[in-house]
């Protein structure tokens, strides 16, 4: 029987441990510095951070919270393509089969949905916090804006989702929701002065959106490729914009008077 | 079982729920903190957070990521264990649901719907409001309240902000969420829902209140008169008024800047003007153009 210590150091001093971390980490100011920068993932951290910022009362942790959302909806969302069809023919009974064949597929699909109606909140809250310590302003305010438009895409995430069961419910949510789109201004049918464009329920903004003049085949593609690619896309990108220009701009606010 | 218990507890509903629960705490945690700063400025002491001290990420920070990340895990993993996600029946383009509503974060935008016609409530009003949030860092030129909790210091911003956000954003939600029924009638929580209920609803335009057709050229041009008065009027009164009272404060601000906040502050207010109208002085359009109504 070997003791604790002798096993460790059977784990820790071989050519594979030594291969993947490198070094011990003894607790000194140096090792705790290389620990972050020395870290894929903990590198999105300065090596310090001001006291205040650690202060749960004063961020919340909110925009942090809004990330792990997102980082567990990438996951599940990822597991459920694996289940799914984006066909009229097919979505609906995959979801059933979620429900009643798939090993742990209710608690995944329930995981998926929670965890987004969770990030939209999460997501307004951050945004409210960083009004309320006035951390939009100098020299944060372009960050303010590529807020704004996560905030938006966030929305739009949800949304689209919405279809992809093919149930009554998303079908008419998003039919209530395309509809908007026959009433922009010049672009949709229904629209003030389209008729200047020639505009017609063939050729506008909700067809674009659409794939088609109704909610059908076309729509549920659109919507689940805006929802599984290009929108997540378009938001890991600017998330990856935001959380540089949190460094940049000199890490979470701290007052400025 | 009672409608409102119904309605909280159905399953996508109880995001809802979560959600005024945590909206109430945090707002009442923000305001609490910005009145504690309120006072420790109003002392002449330096407030929450001024500190030049620094800790170390590895691991403060990381632990305590750490541990909000299992906490919230936790929470979505009972949450989904507690609730399933519903599925209704395949979707059925002639059978249409009464009533038919949006994601309940569009609630809002729905609910203006009542107030004004599509192309201002689905298009124009929700573009002008991701335009207002991305531009409020460039109107707002005060200086002070840059990066800690305080009321007093930028009153104005944080009272406008919170009736967007609070009034206009979420309380419309609530509303959207709970308190509509079939034909997006107002249905109290101890109400039943009734398909067959008909409201007569006696809806005149701004101008049959003076006795004028609203769709002759006499009611073209007293819409036309009213709305210009609205937006004129709107957007010269508040130069006026700092002209007068703070002209310092106009000279800083710029002609650009004022022109884009006051822009946006009236076209946030038509819409409580709009319901007031509405619901009280039953008044459906203000002014009817042969291409749009407003």
């Amino acid at each position: 029987m070997k003791s604790l210590p002798e096993i460790t150091d059977k784990v820790k001093k071989n050519l594979i441990w030594k291969s993947i971390f490198r070094r011990d980490y003894r607790n000194t100011v140096r090792d705790r510095a290389q620990a972050v920068f020395g870290n894929v993932f903990l590198h999105l951290h300065p090596v310090q951070v001001r006291e205040s910022a650690v202060k749960l009362r004063f961020t919340w942790g909110m925009g942090g919270i809004t990330f792990f959302a997102y980082i567990l909806l990438i996951i599940t969302g990822v597991v459920l393509m694996f289940y799914y069809h984006p066909s009229i023919d097919q979505a609906y009974t995959d979801i059933k089969d979620l429900e009643f064949q798939v090993p742990f597929g209710v608690i995944l699909r329930n995981l998926h949905r929670w965890g987004a109606h969770f990030m939209v909140i999460v997501v307004m809250i951050h945004m409210f916090r960083v009004f309320m310590t006035g951390s939009y302003k100098a020299p944060r305010q372009f960050n303010w804006g590529v807020g704004v438009i996560l905030l938006v895409l966030t929305f739009l995430l949800s949304f689209t989702g919405y279809l992809t069961p093919w149930d009554q419910l998303g079908f008419w949510a998003i039919t209530v929701g395309t509809n908007m789109g026959a009433a922009t201004p010049l672009l949709g049918y229904q629209g003030p002065f389209s008729e200047f464009l020639h505009i017609t329920p063939f050729n506008d903004v909700r067809f674009a959106l659409l794939g088609g003049a109704l909610v059908g085949g076309n729509a549920l593609l659109r919507s689940y490729i805006w929802h599984c690619v290009a929108i997540p896309l378009v938001a890991t990108i600017l998330m990856f914009v935001h959380f540089w220009r949190v460094r940049k701009d000199g890490g979470i606010s701290k007052p400025q008077k | 079982m009672n409608p409102f218990i119904e309605i909280i507890t159905q399953p996508d509903n109880i995001a809802i729920v979560i959600m005024v629960f945590m909206v109430t705490f945090f707002m009442v945690w923000a305001f609490q903190q910005a009145f504690h700063n309120d006072r420790l400025l109003a002392a002449g002491l330096p407030v929450d957070g001024e500190t030049d001290k620094f800790v170390d990420t590895f691991k403060p920070l990381v632990r305590i990521e750490l541990i909000i990340a299992l906490v919230v895990m936790v929470g979505l993993t009972i949450w989904s264990i507690a609730v399933d996600a519903p599925l209704e029946e395949i979707a059925n383009p002639t059978l249409t649901p009464n009533p038919a509503k949006a994601p309940w974060y569009f609630l809002g935008l729905q609910e203006l719907l009542v107030y004004f016609d599509p192309w201002l409530a689905g298009v124009v009003l929700p573009s002008l409001i991701v335009v207002g949030l991305i531009a409020i860092p460039y109107i707002d030129i005060n200086p002070k309240g840059n990066g800690y909790y305080t009321f007093t210091e930028r009153k104005w911003s944080i009272i406008i902000f919170s009736f967007g956000f609070f009034v206009l954003w979420l309380l419309l939600i609530v509303i959207g969420v709970f308190f509509r029924g079939p034909g997006w009638l107002w249905y109290w929580p101890w109400q039943e829902w009734d398909h067959a209920r008909v409201v007569f609803e006696p809806f005149r335009d701004l101008s049959s209140v003076v006795g004028v057709d609203s769709r002759s050229l006499a009611g073209f041009i007293i819409g036309a008169v009213v709305t210009g008065v609205y937006l004129v009027g709107g957007m010269v009164a508040p130069y006026l008024y700092w002209k007068k009272n703070h002209p310092e404060f106009l000279t800083q601000l710029g002609m650009i800047r004022y022109i884009t906040i006051v822009f946006l502050f009236i076209t946030m207010m038509s819409i409580p003007i709009k319901m007031v109208l509405r619901l009280v002085f039953l008044i459906k359009y203000v002014w009817i153009t042969p291409w749009f109504s407003i």
